[in-house]
């Protein structure tokens, strides 16, 4: 292990002991620098990164623990050791309080202070490599800005993967808040129109006439109010991608336009006579059944055949819950991020309530809960009652998924199975039973210790 | 070639074989002479009646000052040594420097158990180890070179009296003006 990146910051008001810690420290090939009061220190914290600051609790000035404190707001990671020669155990607790690392009573043995130097050496290097290796486990379980690691959502992330390098049409599947937008985005971001643009219509939002006017645009004196040619998202998603959300909710009138411009990728501006000829790969989305509304007359079969050239299915959330502390350790990073706070995860507890919960609003609704949480924090933790969700972790089930108390009790068992990564002791403790009970449980159920089903045996039990 | 002095200093008469043992392994690890340097002066001012120790740095200082102005000057003392935040240290090295103090108050542990021969190979790997750092040498991470750091007597025994190759290549380099 190298110390040469190590930096370390002495902070002490006698030259004695700033020159011969600092001189120690230097033939342990650390990079040492030294400050003569907490003021000083705080300006050279403010200019560079320090990996560990070795401050005097005894200062002119500002003490070692007013140091502490505001070094830890500067850089929450740095890893600060009090010296102190006035070794009470108030003081030690109040540094540890304050977030120190460890303190040292002066004169310490060379041993001791050595072994901390190490130690705090191997643990910054641990936690770097942890970073490193989440970021990679992340980009392994990552399709652009979407976050999986359940095998149904892999097979989806492969899926767009190849849809994108084609021009096919691609229709969406999947229930509201589950990602569909944010899936066609991905997929447009990896097609060869990356650099072209790409454009969202939401087809619910608007009436049919207003719909007509947004997808194809009209001429100057189209209608009353039209004072000008405007031109509609098709021309303006011209060389790159059209996603047309909500695409179950349009008119019969607009089925059939939107029919033409896919057979013949080209149409008429309202009120215009004049052809135009558009370049655009459409994505489609729905929460809709289509199959069912063609069966019912609602929706037109051979547009339904035009958009439906590759199906891609988003599953909803609560069956792959195994990704959702994967998706809330990346939304609390991100809020963390946006609001300027520092936020380190969820409570045991808020993750256990999260595990349980149905999301019938999938992703978004997690992603809202979050936030809510995240505002109402008071710590770095975000604890259940932040989350404000619903008194009954386990949300009714909705129609046509009604289920037996067994089966609920049997998916969120597999649920605290997944998120403890399978650790029986930590899930028992969570789920209120002993390990025993938690054990024959998972034996009765054929549960795995990951959550996951057991492959069915043969009849001489191989696998 | 500038030589090595090594210098007594402690309180007690001088041991013979002590301080040849240990220019033996100077004269080896650096590949320099090794002259024995002689006077009857001693930092009587580094003592701290306090701590009832001497401060290896107020020696450095006055190795300097009193000793031969050339090469590098070692100077092996009786008295134990200590730096203002450590409750001892076994000696000290400038880096880069001059100077290079080194005492046998740390190293007498068990020696009267074990025999003389643990002291004088305590002493030569001691007195390697600081004057290494005179020539620049930082720690070393292998435990069994001559400048890995010794937090105890215990790991003073571990060592070889030698510089592992990386080192022994360091101060190629440092002597030479190569990398730094």
């Amino acid at each position: 292990m190298s110390n040469e990146r190590t930096r370390i910051l002495v902070v002490d008001d006698e030259e004695i002991v700033r020159e011969s810690l600092g001189g120690w420290l230097e033939k342990d090939g650390y990079s040492v620098h030294v400050a003569v009061d907490g003021f000083a220190a705080l300006e050279k914290l403010k200019a560079e990164r320090w990996s560990i600051l070795i401050v005097d609790l005894k200062m002119p000035g500002m003490d070692g623990l007013q140091v502490l404190e505001e070094a830890k707001k500067l850089q929450p990671e740095l890893a600060v050791v009090i010296m102190t020669a006035y070794a009470t155990v108030d003081t030690a607790v109040a540094a540890m309080k304050l977030g120190a690392y460890d303190y040292l009573v002066k004169p310490f043995d060379p041993e001791e202070l050595s072994l901390m130097m190490q130690k705090i050496v191997s643990q910054q290097t641990l936690v770097r490599e942890n970073a490193v290796l989440r970021q990679a486990l992340k980009r392994e379980y990552r399709f652009r800005d979407l976050l999986s690691k359940s095998p149904a959502m892999q097979a989806v992330f492969e899926l767009a993967r190849t849809a994108a390098r084609s021009n096919s049409t691609i229709l969406v599947l999947g229930e509201s808040g589950s990602g569909k937008e944010v899936l066609a985005r991905a997929i447009h971001q990896e097609s060869p129109r990356a650099e072209g643009p790409f454009v969202a219509v939401s087809c619910a939002a608007l009436t049919e006439s207003l719909l007509e006017s947004e997808l194809f645009g009209h001429e100057k004196g189209a209608f009353t109010g039209a004072i000008a040619r405007r031109k509609g998202k098709f021309e303006a998603a011209h060389g790159g991608t059209l996603f047309l959300d909500e695409v179950g909710d349009i008119g019969s009138k607009l089925q059939l336009d939107l029919l033409r411009v896919l057979e013949e990728r080209r149409f008429h501006r309202i009120g215009g006579n004049e052809s135009v000829d558009v370049d655009v790969r459409i994505i489609a989305a729905t929460n809709r059944d289509l199959k069912r509304a063609v069966g019912e007359g609602k929706f037109r079969e051979d547009l339904f055949y035009r958009l439906n050239v590759i199906p891609i299915l988003i599953p909803p959330l609560r069956d792959r819950r195994e990704d959702i502390p994967l998706l809330v350790e990346s939304f609390v990073e991100r809020l963390s991020v946006e609001m300027k706070k520092r936020l380190d995860g969820v409570s045991s507890e808020a993750m256990s309530a999260l595990m349980a919960h149905d999301w019938p609003g999938n992703v978004r609704e997690l992603r809202n809960i979050l936030e809510r949480g995240a505002v109402v924090c008071t710590g770095p933790v975000i604890q259940l009652p932040d989350l404000g969700l619903p008194g009954k972790p386990d949300a009714a089930p909705r129609p046509g998924t009604l289920a037996s108390l067994e089966e609920v009790e049997r998916r969120h068992v597999s649920a605290v199975l997944a998120h403890t990564g399978g650790n029986v002791s930590q899930s028992a403790r969570i789920l209120g039973i002993d390990r025993v009970t938690l054990y024959n449980k998972m034996r009765k159920w054929g549960l795995r210790r990951d959550g996951e089903d057991e492959p069915p045996r043969d009849d001489n039990g191989a696998r | 070639m500038d030589p090595i002095f090594i210098w007594w200093i402690g309180e007690a008469a001088p041991d013979r074989a002590l301080l040849d043992h240990a220019a033996l392994h100077l004269g080896r690890a650096f590949g320099r002479p090794v002259r024995e340097w002689s006077s009857p002066e001693r930092p009587r001012h580094a003592y701290d009646p306090k701590r009832k120790q001497h401060l290896s740095g107020a020696i450095l200082k006055w190795l300097l000052e009193a000793g031969p102005g050339a090469g590098k000057v070692l100077g092996v003392t009786d008295r134990d040594l200590f730096i203002p935040i450590l409750t001892y240290v076994f000696g000290e090295g400038q880096l880069g420097g001059g100077a290079a103090v080194v005492s046998i108050a740390r190293l007498l542990e068990d020696v009267e158990l074990i025999g003389p021969q643990l002291l004088l190979e305590r002493l030569a790997k001691e007195a390697v180890h600081e004057v290494g750092h005179a020539f620049g040498l930082l720690h070393c991470a292998t435990p069994v070179c001559v400048m890995a750091r010794s937090s105890g007597v215990r790991n003073v025994d571990e060592k070889k009296p030698e510089l592992c190759s990386e080192c022994r290549r360091r101060l190629e380099e440092l002597q030479t003006g190569g990398p730094r």
